[in-house]
């Protein structure tokens, strides 16, 4: 096949009107030559926008601690990046381009959420380091990890610093207030205690089973203590950006309305979640709390609108996701009804990010014109 | 009821008003033409003239090789220039016949401009007047009509569709020819179901051309076993696989062809050339098709005789922007760009783009980020990102499964990481069929 070259002036005389100045320089690709505006920067941009809300009742919350956390964990994780894609050999426009592509910054808020309001500075920044390096860069950068980067640290930090990284405090009294002021007013309240999240009692009601009479003071403080309406508005304690399940929910409402997460992995997950603590609540209701209290307690929401979703680290099909859906709701309820930890979202998304490839490979679609997929 | 397939697919902005609403001009007779031996999805024609050679319209210069191809005919009268290889649309030089017009416009003895008449008594001289008229699919694959016409002994078709989707974004010169030919068209049905012997046929038009599908209705009233059907605007609704199923509910299964499910599937445009082949004994050597973009000054719908230098039609069409940025050969989803290059128009040139720099853009490649937006829009059910990430490893065994891609480009387009996955995919499927020969 010869050479497309340019016609000699024998084969293709240019005609007078020639309507092709020698300037044009065109561009030369495959089909198709149009494509969505959608990009992975506008998706990674409008995550973090939709993380706004919470982050805002984060403060209300817990103060302008909240706000230093965040800012914080954001700026490091950013700073992180930009080292690590250095280290990776990429030029430095590059390195200003990817750094800024907003994956990093997303990461930083999620793991801000994870965050206590009294997390000390170099917590933040070991967190920081264990997200974007070993979550993120060991693999290859953005969209080679297995695992969500901001889960990965979570539990890095949870079991190198559990002390630290277990030190809630109750709402602050006004923005003002500092996370360490709280801290010493909850301890005065609490005998000694920190501020319990209602997950860590309800745990505490299950280790007391053998006391019946215990278990029913538990359950009795619980119910007093965390009203539904103050564990979906987030007046509840826990980690950063996870009590407020209105604040989250509306920017949950963001992501589906800009159809950057589907509807499957939040309501399977919370769906599955809802029937397992469910059923053991209709066989054992002096022991469990109700379904409700556990789909708005700890970081039910929060993992299952924005870090289960995290489009990296779930599977492709609908069906796909369905499925790593309804798991890390198992999950996360057998954690937390029967576990040793009175929190289990984190452990299912991570778990089930492991499985993904799996569940990729059994849930291809049935191609076009098949009768039935051939096994795997 | 508005049909439609139920797998995959996306909507692409259309950009058709640019030229939706303008009747299609005939392009004025060009000077001289240059004629490919090269113009269907089969063997090339041998040239049968030889330079100097007087030539009138619609007389044969090419003669087929085999059954899957199709003769050639001269577009203009005039003199043979020269037999040699010219740049074309598909970006290599072929074996081309180039005649100078002597300005007559003089058709060869027994073809009838003005003819109406179609004698269904005879439906027997219908094939061999196709074949013989080197008719071609026109929606853009240039797939032989006679053969499709004439299937094997032991397949059964009973189903006759013509496709007037137009699914691709700026396409408007099917739409236009419904418009304004939809009589003689309607008589192309007639010529096509005689020759296939099926008593039902359906026209596949897309939801946003209304006016078509009306005018398709009215030319077709009262034509038995025959229906006009609205299909939803989506891409790719006018592929054959997605119509055959929007519009019969059946599956072409991998591998096979339409006619496996007992349909066969013809361009609207091919109807309009199927009748003047067999009314007027007119070979194929003009059609229809449409020149948009925002980089030429004056988008139309034209009429142009094939071996036409894309230099006439620019000319004729205002001339081109100062930023033209890509011309492409065909749709934008799955048309060809070019550098720019006087080529000629040929059969399956259904339109021509000229993208400014915006339209052109050229944005930055992500890594996938895993989204699955390929996945939910593959019409035929693949995993667009893992077989590119596949032909990015240089592993092409998974591509077994690939080969019912038809590149249409709905995993592209929906991409948020702007990968090249049709082009991976390509390059996917035929390293694997390579290695396949090789065994």
């Amino acid at each position: 096949m010869a050479e497309p070259t340019t016609p000699t002036t024998e084969a293709a005389p240019a005609p007078a009107k020639s309507a092709a100045p020698a300037e044009h320089r065109l561009l030369v690709t495959s089909s198709p030559h149009v494509g969505t505006p959608e990009s992975v920067p506008r998706i990674m941009h409008t995550v973090w926008l939709a993380l706004l809300p919470a982050a805002a009742a984060a403060v209300w919350l817990f103060g302008y601690d909240a706000l230093l956390v965040i800012g914080l964990t954001v700026a490091a994780c950013v700073g992180f990046e930009a080292l690590m894609l250095k280290a990776r050999g990429l030029a430095w426009d590059e390195v200003r381009h990817l750094a800024f592509d907003g994956s990093a910054i997303v990461a930083g808020v999620l793991l801000a959420f994870n965050l206590p309001a009294t997390a000390p500075w170099w917590i933040v920044l070991v967190g920081a380091f264990v997200a974007m390096g070993l979550g993120k860069h060991v693999f290859g950068g953005l969209g080679h990890n297995p695992f969500n980067p901001a889960l990965v640290a979570r539990i890095f930090l949870v079991i190198s610093f559990p002390t630290q990284m277990a030190v809630y405090i109750s709402p602050v009294d006004s923005f003002t207030q500092s996370s360490a002021e709280r801290l010493e007013l909850d301890l005065a309240e609490f005998d000694g205690q920190t501020y319990a999240t209602p997950l860590g009692r309800l745990k505490d009601a299950v280790r007391a089973q053998a006391d019946p009479a215990k278990v029913e003071a538990i359950r009795a403080e619980v119910a007093e203590r965390y009203p539904v309406a103050d564990l979906f508005l987030g007046r509840t304690g826990g980690a950063l950006g996870e009590t407020s399940a209105l604040a989250l929910l509306l920017g949950a409402a963001l992501l589906l309305w800009r159809r950057i997460i589907t509807w499957h992995i939040p309501l399977s997950f919370l769906g599955t979640t809802a029937v397992v603590t469910g059923i053991a609540w209709a066989v054992h209701p002096e022991l469990y709390a109700e379904p409700l209290v556990y789909l708005l307690s700890g970081g039910l929401i929060l993992g299952a609108c924005f870090m289960a979703t995290d489009m990296v680290t779930s599977p492709v099909s609908r069906t796909g996701m369905l499925v790593f859906g309804a798991g890390c709701g198992l999950i996360t309820a057998v954690i937390r009804l029967w576990g040793g930890y009175p929190e289990g979202v984190a452990f299912s998304i991570l778990i089930m990010n492991a499985l993904v490839p799996l569940i990729d490979r059994y849930t291809k679609g049935r191609k076009f014109g098949e009768t039935r997929r051939a096994a795997a | 009821m508005v049909r439609t397939f139920k797998r995959g697919g996306v909507h692409p902005p259309e950009h058709k008003q640019l030229t939706e609403r303008k009747p299609i001009e005939t392009l004025p007779l060009p000077k001289r033409v240059v004629i490919p031996m090269a113009q269907c999805l089969g063997a090339p024609a041998e040239p049968t003239v030889k330079p100097k050679d007087a030539v009138k319209a619609g007389q044969r210069i090419g003669e087929p090789k085999g059954f899957v191809s199709t003769p050639v005919h001269a577009s203009i009268s005039g003199t043979v220039k020269k037999v040699d290889l010219y740049p074309t649309a598909v970006g290599a030089r072929i074996l081309s016949v180039e005649i100078e017009s002597d300005g007559k416009d003089e058709w060869v003895e027994g073809i009838d401009l003005e003819s109406r008449e179609v004698d269904f008594t005879r439906p027997d001289d219908f094939l061999p007047a196709l074949t013989d008229a080197g008719l071609v699919g026109m929606g853009g694959a240039a797939f032989p009509t006679h053969v499709k016409l004439k299937p094997p002994k032991d397949v059964k078709v009973d189903t006759l569709i013509l496709n007037g989707a137009e699914c691709e974004p700026y396409l408007t010169a099917d739409h236009r020819l419904m418009l304004e030919r939809a009589p003689e068209i309607a008589l192309g049905l007639q010529i096509l179901m005689a020759v296939l012997k099926v008593d039902r046929a359906y026209v596949g038009i897309e939801d946003n051309k209304p006016d078509a599908a009306a005018t398709m209705r009215q030319a077709l009233a009262g034509t038995l076993g025959v229906e006009v059907a609205v299909c939803r605007t989506r891409y790719p609704q006018g592929a054959e696989k997605q119509l055959i199923k929007s519009l019969t509910g059946r599956e072409v299964p991998p591998g096979k062809l339409p006619m496996h499910v007992g349909c066969v599937v013809q361009n609207v445009g091919t109807a309009f050339a199927a009748f003047e082949a067999v009314a007027r004994h007119k070979p194929l050597v003009e059609r229809v098709l449409t020149v948009s973009g925002r980089a030429i000054r004056e988008p139309k719908n034209l009429r142009v005789r094939i071996g036409t230098p894309l230099s006439d039609l620019v000319a004729f069409c205002g001339g081109a922007a100062d930023d033209l940025r890509k011309l492409i050969f065909g749709g934008p989803m799955m048309g060809k760009a070019l550098r720019f290059e006087d080529v000629p128009i040929v059969k399956s040139t259904s339109g021509i783009l000229f993208f400014d720099r915006e339209e052109a853009a050229a944005v930055r490649e992500f890594p996938c980020i895993r989204c699955g937006r390929c996945v939910a829009a593959c019409p035929q059910g693949l995993v667009p990102c893992d077989l590119g990430d596949q032909a990015e490893h240089g592993q092409y065994a998974g591509f077994a499964d690939a080969l019912d891609c038809v590149e249409c480009g709905s995993c592209q387009f929906t991409c948020p990481a702007h990968r090249r996955l049709v082009h991976l995919l390509r390059l996917g499927k035929s390293e694997f069929r390579r290695l396949q020969k090789k065994g």
